[in-house]
């Protein structure tokens, strides 16, 4: 079973600094992470290969640093790196991007599986997975939860709605995104770690893709950012402490908060 | 391989769409409120060019659709629904449904596509956006139209909530955006309303569908559907013990509300994922949100700061939470809940008894 992982490259999330005058995020100092999500989806790639043996290859479209992100990705187990880059691809939305990892993806043909996470923690928009699956034309299934087998070239796969559970079998090749249920991310071994600095990860430019050129970058984006800003956290921030108004006071006056607001 | 339908702003018929959501016949409430965003822009469009109509209609796939609920989509401000009805448009499968609805988009040429950032909306929308070579904006929080040029103006959060991105669809269309679920509330119904209601037969060519529905299964509450309630109560480390994650339970109860909880009770084992609200879980935007013993990691944030109410309980002062409450109480959950929960209860009986 060969499996394709696409994973992104994003800054650590968790502590972003805004430049106040410009609106864009402080880029220095923040370091850079495989995409937490993406996690889930080498894990479930590694498994389902542990099961049924083959391949895990895994696939990146960033800047040439993002190769550090896909050596943490073969550290984990991952067989092979591609990290698609060039400055032709800077500024691709995500109707350009889905147009290049689709590329990428068909170049390393035969595969069984494409698989990423449901979304990437920077852009947060979750539309490269379905949009891979069109430009591809493959059967698409998103937000899985849970692998259920592989038999007779289809796969069944559980995936997390709303309201519930929906099982759907798919027939391989396919694009699969997937979720936080699917099992707790492997940390990278000694060994892992030590084969994937070694490794060779393969650099692809526009030419190796065969891409069309007016589909790349600004160019090939039909979307386009005008403005960034920061969002005002406008709070009238109330705030009683128990120990000096006690608990009846304060119970009442979330009550009188709650009904004035309609929320009761 | 991709149908390029992509056509000029000018030969667009002016029509906004919106994608009403449905299961088993019946209408998700989210397709109501998408009707309130599509009058905000066809209100703007007809400002624009008053001589040029700018209908505002929806667009329902099913196999079985209820038509008192079509009939509600005109009462809450759609001029005309476009019901597509076949066997095997029961549930939202991608194929079948990108297909038809893409042939329909093509054909009928609308200006906006508006769907939900549900799972539903959030799987169609971007397969459907690489078939019609256009673009989509994915979980705006503002859509506006540029008075200038007409076109639609979309803001959503991105990087975690941390900034507001607002994108353009300058020269592709139809615009596409997805909303999220309660962003707005639906317009008041208007029982004498009127509007047309088109019926369409797909080709059944477009039905076909590579990928086999097997089954479903709901989860084992219903409380458990954070993203569509109105309102959440969430618990995190704070309450200390499993056991203890019973006064968010009867605290939702109370409140009718849904349950949540941060990443670190559902990784606990406390609750289960489809609980667990924030970057790793969902994303929710309820009209009320409670956050119990939830210090308020930006990665928490991220899933509920949109939320128009926020109540936070937490014993410590200076957690994070309080930075994004209107409503804040500091102390122990454990002495203020029960006090809390038979104010809410003497509060409401008062009110049925008025």
């Amino acid at each position: 079973m060969n499996i394709i992982v696409c994973i992104k490259q994003v800054p650590e999330t968790s502590n972003v600094r805004m430049d106040e005058e410009t609106g864009t995020m402080v880029r220095e100092g923040v370091e850079s992470i495989v995409n937490p999500l993406d996690l889930y989806a080498i894990e479930a790639a590694i498994r389902l290969r542990e099961e049924n043996g083959g391949r895990v290859t895994v696939l990146s479209m960033g800047p040439p640093n993002a190769e550090k992100a896909v050596r943490e990705a073969m550290a984990m187990g991952c067989d092979d790196g591609v990290l698609v880059s060039g400055r032709e691809f800077a500024g691709s939305d995500t109707h350009a991007t889905s147009y290049c990892i689709s590329r990428a993806v068909l170049k390393l043909s035969p595969f069984d599986l494409v698989m990423m996470g449901v979304r990437a923690t920077d852009g947060d928009t979750g539309q490269v997975g379905p949009g891979v699956a069109a430009f591809l034309d493959m059967p698409l299934c998103t937000y899985a939860s849970r692998m259920m087998g592989v038999e007779d070239g289809r796969i069944t796969i559980e995936r997390l709605l709303e309201s519930g559970y929906e099982t759907l079998r798919l027939p391989m090749p396919c694009v699969v995104t997937v979720g936080k249920e699917i099992g707790y991310p492997r940390l990278p071994t000694l060994r892992g770690k030590q084969r994937a600095r070694k490794a060779d990860v393969a650099m692809w430019g526009p030419a190796a893709l065969e891409v069309d050129a007016a589909m790349l970058g600004l160019k090939g984006s039909p979307t386009r950012v005008v403005k960034i800003t920061k969002p005002k956290v406008t709070r009238s921030g109330r705030v009683l402490d128990l120990a000096k108004v006690g608990a009846h006071e304060a119970a009442h006056e979330l009550v009188d908060f709650l009904e004035e607001n309609n929320l009761l | 391989m991709t149908e390029n339908a992509n056509t000029q702003a000018a030969q667009t018929t002016r029509e906004v769409w919106t994608l009403a959501e449905q299961e088993e016949g019946r209408l998700r409430p989210v397709s109501y409120e998408l009707l309130a965003w599509g009058k905000r822009i066809t209100d703007k469009l007809k400002g624009i060019d008053p001589e040029r109509p700018a209908p505002l209609c929806s667009v329902v796939l099913g196999a079985n659709v209820d038509r008192t609920d079509v009939q509600e989509l005109i009462q809450h401000g759609a001029d005309k629904v476009y019901v597509v009805e076949a066997d095997g448009l029961e549930r939202c499968l991608v194929e079948p449904y990108a297909a038809v609805l893409g042939n329909l988009l093509t054909e009928r040429k609308p200006e906006v596509m508006i769907a939900a950032a549900t799972s539903m909306g959030r799987t169609l929308m971007p397969y459907l956006a690489i078939r019609l070579t256009t673009g989509l904006t994915a979980d705006c929080t503002g859509l506006d139209v540029d008075e200038e040029t007409g076109n639609l103006v979309q803001t959503r959060p991105a990087i975690g909530g941390n900034i507001l991105a607002t994108i353009v669809t300058a020269h592709h269309r139809p615009q596409m955006a997805t909303v999220r679920p309660h962003s707005i509330r639906p317009l008041e119904r208007d029982e004498g309303r009127t509007g047309e209601v088109v019926e369409i037969e797909p080709d059944a060519r477009l039905l076909a569908s590579k990928v086999e529905w097997v089954g479903f299964r709901s989860v084992e509450q219903d409380d458990a559907n954070v993203q569509d309630a109105e309102k959440v109560v969430s618990g995190g480390r704070g309450l200390k013990r499993a056991e203890n994650f019973e006064v968010v339970r009867d605290l939702a109860q109370s409140l009718g509300a849904a349950v949540g909880a941060s990443r670190d009770a559902v990784d606990r084992g406390w609750v289960s994922y489809p609980h667990q609200v924030g970057l790793s879980g969902k994303t929710v935007t309820p009209r009320l949100y409670v956050a119990l013993g939830i210090s308020g990691a930006i990665q928490h944030l991220a899933g509920m700061k949109t939320a128009d109410c926020i109540v936070a309980i937490n014993s410590d002062p200076d957690a994070q939470i309080f930075q994004v409450a209107d409503f804040g109480v500091v102390g122990d959950l454990f002495e203020f809940l029960p006090v809390l929960k038979e104010e809410i209860e003497r509060r409401k009986s008062e009110e049925e008894q008025a």
